[in-house]
């Protein structure tokens, strides 16, 4: 077990110092990504390609009597306007089940739903087309609420969004009934232990906690807008260049939709400048192989901002009601939870989300009795996914904030709570699944407790104003500030669960090029920032013990890599490639006739000759099960990831303004393959976690979107980000690949709700809503609303 | 369309006045907001960037500094500090490095956006907007009659602005903004003060919580009467003077609810950043003595 300090990663124990598996190997992209050289999805280019636009829908719900493509047609400069007509295979796909339709047919359910594409010399032309297009539409009203989509307590006339059935299609990850009826998309039950109330079920004096808390919508806010080039190919196919996530999911939906084999389409990563999650689903893929294959041209798309915000699902919304009861002296014996996640138009990844939700919707703490109950529905709002945290982060700040009220009412120290009901190696998780390996939620916590906290906030004419809550707005010198302290603990699934056939292909070769031993990766796994592209590298070189690696490009010209999601691909394309590695070496020594790598590896060149050895491997984590429909029960899970935050604030109780002055961070991540990225990782991740607390929110009215842009959707810049003191555990996992653990999405899961309670340590209110809003704050509690004041 | 780049000021509102629908751009960061999310798009852009005299400033023998429209945001901040203590604070609240690099007083004014961070200090120390026509040559506009509405102004279709008049601080001046991030923020909602202790005077001015920037009247009122006997003894603020100060501020607002905050949130945002200035200014006052 190592530390690693958090500005400066140094003492991870270095397997060795040429760039392998332990050390902070330079990112083969980094410089380019410095420098501005790199070339993302957005700055593909042919000199004789078209640009595509898209039609969307202005209303959340609508039905279309007409569409009159005639005006955008008579346009000069305009090769192509396509509807639903022209969708020639399935009009509808989706992730887990093919409910949204590649262009709307006789009704749309979101605003932002893709009506109409125009292809155009000029993206100017383009535009001008697509607002000449006539849509005619019966405005209807749109269903914006979860609960009562289903029915939940606001009983009445429900509309039904999806009245035909859709397929389930073959990716879907439960085993559980999905869109049995109505606008129910999931429905996830555990049922453990004694159902009875706490009380009944403990048979004691019990102290029961009870809340209701509101997650708000967070966008993936990624820096590179979709994007893609689509070219038509000879043999009638299309090669499709796009920034993405999972290029063989992708595959098999845009097969689908035109009507082709998987030889026929043939797809090509992209620069990809971020994804979160928000890349999992299709965005411009079909559309711009329908207007390639349509005008015979290359096809270039590429979303703005603004469309970006309409373009790719977000973080689904969460409405939760949790009740704890507690043993007098603090012990957890039963966990009541309802959430409802708000799923928007279409399914997208829904129904995984709310598996996720509720399974680790308890938190890491061993419970005795459970009874959860989550749903997701379909409303008329954005369509919500994938991302970062999947469903973790939304239960983490209702379950965080049961554990601090259940503090205060049982006057126990938080920390203390935590630490006599978490989770350890050994623990029986609320699915009844064993967690078979580490599990120190206590160290974690008590390492929090180790490091010294920050100074005391100065105040007067000279502050600097960086470290004042409002910042260089210039609005507090120390008054109204108060400071408060916050801790919370999370965990997260690492990889795909409940059963999915979780795998990925790595081709490795080994040959001599230039007179020098040069290994070459290929796989399908994209790079989208988190460094898998170096990761990969420092495998090969710890494996084969050559320096010069080549990552190929990742196309589905090799068999598929799973997601980039799930914190999956270092563990599993990590596994994958490092399985390849070892045949590859075993069948150079078979070659050779030696015996040691160490003997045939100074003697590569004349071993190997002019011939390349190649090996591709297909590699699965060990299997996990569906859980029971009925109870939840079952071994969902391939691993769990732990993170554990302490944040100080500062609070101007008068404004409402926050400064967050400090973050720690305590991480397990089984094994530190890159220790910089590892803290990389740490430190975005509490970023993204700290920003859904404190500002980061999609404002949806009556299904409208209010704030599709980066002047209205804030996301914390550096001086609302502060610097983060962080200790890496390196626990090891016996079934995974050097004993790593996931590490992308557990830092998100913690640090939200450790901000949401540190704020409430400052305020005295105990704050049921994220993002805060600072009228949430000014401690004079009549500044709500106008009418109140 | 047109992309016209007048290298004189002469040349400026020549083209001004031949094309009454281009629109004059200078650090862009408004203009191409516009541009790239296809709300606007003017039959000619009109580049100020190559007028050198609209990057100048100077300072009168009465006192009055004469700021070229074109003169950014950062030279504001690094150059006039001492001048113009408001609008360099102010200055500093705008958007990132990388549009006070680019961004203009010039074109702040131009916007005449309800949430411009300039507009409010600009109020507070009477400044007037230096204008321009080929036709009828320069005018200046004082700056409480410049604003007519939600981003409109009292700048004609074939005038261009050409400086803003401002007087040099002869007191304390304060600008702080409300947003809901510590940097690079639209203001929720914002306030100007200026101390001018040779006239008895205080200004003080809203931002982002009316359809115009606007002066707080009564409020500057109140203060000039209570401090009255204060500006040559340099006592203390009475007690509940600054309090009452803000609820006179926040009173002249005249806020909405939108997306980035609530109309009652920026009443009573507008009462403590009132209340705070007032005190920090009077202070600043009391030990420059």
């Amino acid at each position: 077990m190592t530390a690693v300090s958090g500005q400066a990663p140094t003492a991870t124990a270095r397997t060795r110092e040429d760039g392998g598996v332990g050390t902070d190997a330079a990112r083969p992209d980094g410089r380019l990504k410095v420098t501005g050289e790199f070339a993302y999805g957005s700055d593909l280019w042919m000199d004789d390609m078209l640009w595509g636009v898209t039609l969307r829908s202005p209303h959340p719900h609508a039905r279309i009597r007409s569409i009159d493509i005639g005006p955008a047609l008579a346009l000069p400069g305009v090769f192509a306007v396509l509807t639903a007509e022209d969708v020639p295979g399935e009009l509808r796909y989706g992730l887990e089940i093919a409910d949204q339709p590649v262009l709307a047919e006789d009704v749309v359910l979101y605003q932002g739903e893709p009506v109409a594409l125009v292809a155009a010399e000029h993206p100017e032309t383009a535009r001008r087309a697509s607002a000449r297009i006539v849509v005619d539409y019966e405005v209807l009203e749109p269903v914006t609420d979860a609960r009562t989509a289903l029915g939940h307590g606001n009983e009445g006339p429900r509309t039904d969004l999806h009245p035909e059935p859709t397929p389930v299609v073959e990716q879907s990850r439960e085993a559980a009934p999905l869109r049995p009826h109505g606008n129910l998309i999931r429905h996830l039950k555990i049922r453990k232990g004694d159902q009875r109330d706490a009380a009944a079920a403990a048979g004691k004096d019990i102290v029961v906690v009870t809340g209701d808390y509101e997650v708000g919508m967070q966008d993936q806010a990624f820096l590179g807008p979709e994007s893609g080039l689509a070219v038509p190919a000879e043999d009638g196919g299309v090669d499709l260049y796009v920034s993405t996530q999972w290029l063989h999911v992708d595959q098999q939906q845009i097969c689908r939709a035109l009507g082709m084999p998987k030889e026929k389409v043939r797809l090509t990563l992209a620069g990809v400048g971020g994804a979160f999650g928000g890349r999992e689903d299709l965005s411009m893929h079909v559309h711009a192989c329908l207007l390639a294959m349509r005008t015979g041209k290359p096809v270039k798309m590429s979303y703005n901002r603004e469309e970006s915000f309409f373009g790719h699902v977000h973080r689904h919304p969460a409405k939760m009601h949790y009740e704890h009861g507690f043993t007098r002296d603090g012990d957890l014996v039963s966990v009541r939870a309802r959430i409802w996640l708000d799923g928007g138009a279409y399914a997208s990844s829904s129904a995984a989300v709310v598996g996720n939700a509720g399974l680790m919707g308890i938190g890491p703490y061993v419970v005795p009795n459970v009874t959860m109950d989550c749903w997701g529905a379909y409303t008329n709002n954005p369509p919500c996914g994938a991302m970062r945290g999947f469903g973790a982060v939304q239960a983490a700040f209702a379950y965080e904030s049961q554990m601090d009220k259940g503090a205060a009412a049982l006057g126990i120290d938080p920390v203390e709570l935590r630490v006599r009901n978490a989770m350890e190696e050994g623990s029986i998780a609320p699915t009844g699944q064993v967690v078979d390996s580490a599990a120190p939620v206590v160290e974690l916590l008590r390492r929090l407790q180790a490091m010294p906290l920050p100074p005391a906030a100065s105040s007067g004419a000279d502050v600097d104003l960086r470290a004042m809550p409002g910042g260089v707005s210039n609005t507090t010198h120390g008054e109204g500030v108060r400071r408060g302290v916050g801790w919370a603990v999370g965990y997260k699934n690492i990889a795909f669960s409940e059963g999915f056939d979780d795998y990925s292909t790595a081709r490795v070769r080994l040959e001599i090029t230039g007179g020098e031993p040069t290994v070459t990766v290929h796989t399908a796994a994209a790079e989208v920032g988190q460094g898998l592209v170096t990761v990969q590298q420092q495998i090969a070189r710890t494996e084969l013990g050559v320096e010069r690696v080549v990552i190929a490009p990742t196309d589905t010209s090799v068999g598929s890599g799973g997601s980039t999601s799930a914190s999956r691909q270092t563990y599993v394309t990590g596994g994958a490639v490092q399985e390849a590695c070892r045949r590859v070496r075993a069948a150079v020594l078979a070659r050779s006739g030696r015996e040691l790598w160490e003997d045939v590896l100074g003697d590569l060149v004349a071993v190997l000759g002019d011939e390349a050895v190649e090996e591709t491997v297909v590699w699965r984590h060990r299997p996990t099960e569906a859980v029971d429909p009925e109870t939840g029960q079952g071994n969902a899970h391939v691993q769990y990831a732990f993170a554990a935050h302490r944040v100080v604030v500062d609070v101007d109780v008068e404004l409402g303004l926050v400064k967050v002055v400090e973050m720690a961070c305590t991480q397990d991540v089984g094994k530190a393959i890159n220790p910089q990225a590892v803290v990389g990782q740490i430190h975005g991740g509490s970023a993204q976690g700290m920003g859904l607390a404190l500002m980061e929110e999609v404002v949806v009215t009556d299904g409208i979107i209010r704030n599709p842009s980066f002047t209205d959707y804030l996301i914390p810049t550096i001086l609302d980000m502060p610097p983060m003191r962080v200790e890496v555990l390196e626990l090891p996992d016996p079934h995974a690949p050097y004993g790593l653990r996931g590490v992308g999405e557990p830092p998100t899961v913690s640090s939200g709700p450790a901000v949401l309670a540190a704020i409430r340590d400052a305020t005295g209110m105990f704050l049921t809503r994220v993002p805060v809003r600072p009228e949430h704050i000014t401690l004079s509690g009549d500044v709500r609303s106008e009418e109140r004041a | 369309m047109e992309f016209l780049a007048p290298g004189s000021w002469p040349d400026a509102l020549a083209a001004r006045a031949e094309n009454p629908g281009a629109v004059p751009i200078a650090g862009g960061t408004d203009v191409m907001v516009d541009l790239n999310f296809d709300r606007h798009r003017p039959d000619a852009l009109i580049d100020l960037t190559r007028v050198g005299e609209l990057r100048e400033w100077s300072v009168a023998e009465d006192g009055t500094v004469r700021l070229g429209a074109g003169v950014s945001f950062a030279r504001v901040m690094s150059e006039l500090s001492a001048l113009a203590p408001g609008l360099a604070m102010a200055s500093r609240t705008v958007g990132s490095p990388q549009i006070r690099v680019r961004g203009t007083v010039g074109g702040n004014l131009g916007s005449a956006s309800p949430a411009g961070d300039a507009h409010p200090v600009l109020l507070a120390v009477g400044a007037a907007v230096e204008v321009e026509s080929a036709a009828r040559g320069p005018r200046a506009i004082p700056v409480s009659e410049f604003f007519t509405g939600v981003k409109t102004s009292a700048l004609e279709p074939d005038e261009l602005i050409s400086a803003v008049l401002l007087p040099a601080a002869t007191g304390p001046q304060q600008f702080a903004k409300v947003g809901t991030r510590n940097a690079m923020v639209i203001a929720v909602t914002s306030f100007g003060l200026a101390l001018h202790p040779e006239q008895g005077r205080v200004g003080a001015a809203i931002g982002s919580a009316a359809p115009t920037p606007l002066s707080a009247v009564d409020a500057q009122d109140y203060a000039a009467g209570e401090l009255v006997d204060l500006w040559s003894s340099r006592g203390e603020l009475p007690g509940g003077v600054a309090a009452r100060f803000g609820e006179l501020v926040a009173a002249a607002a005249r806020p909405i609810d939108d997306v980035r905050g609530t109309a009652a949130y920026r009443r009573h945002a507008l009462s403590v950043l009132a209340r705070r200035t007032l005190t920090w200014a009077w202070d600043e006052y009391r030990r420059a003595a």
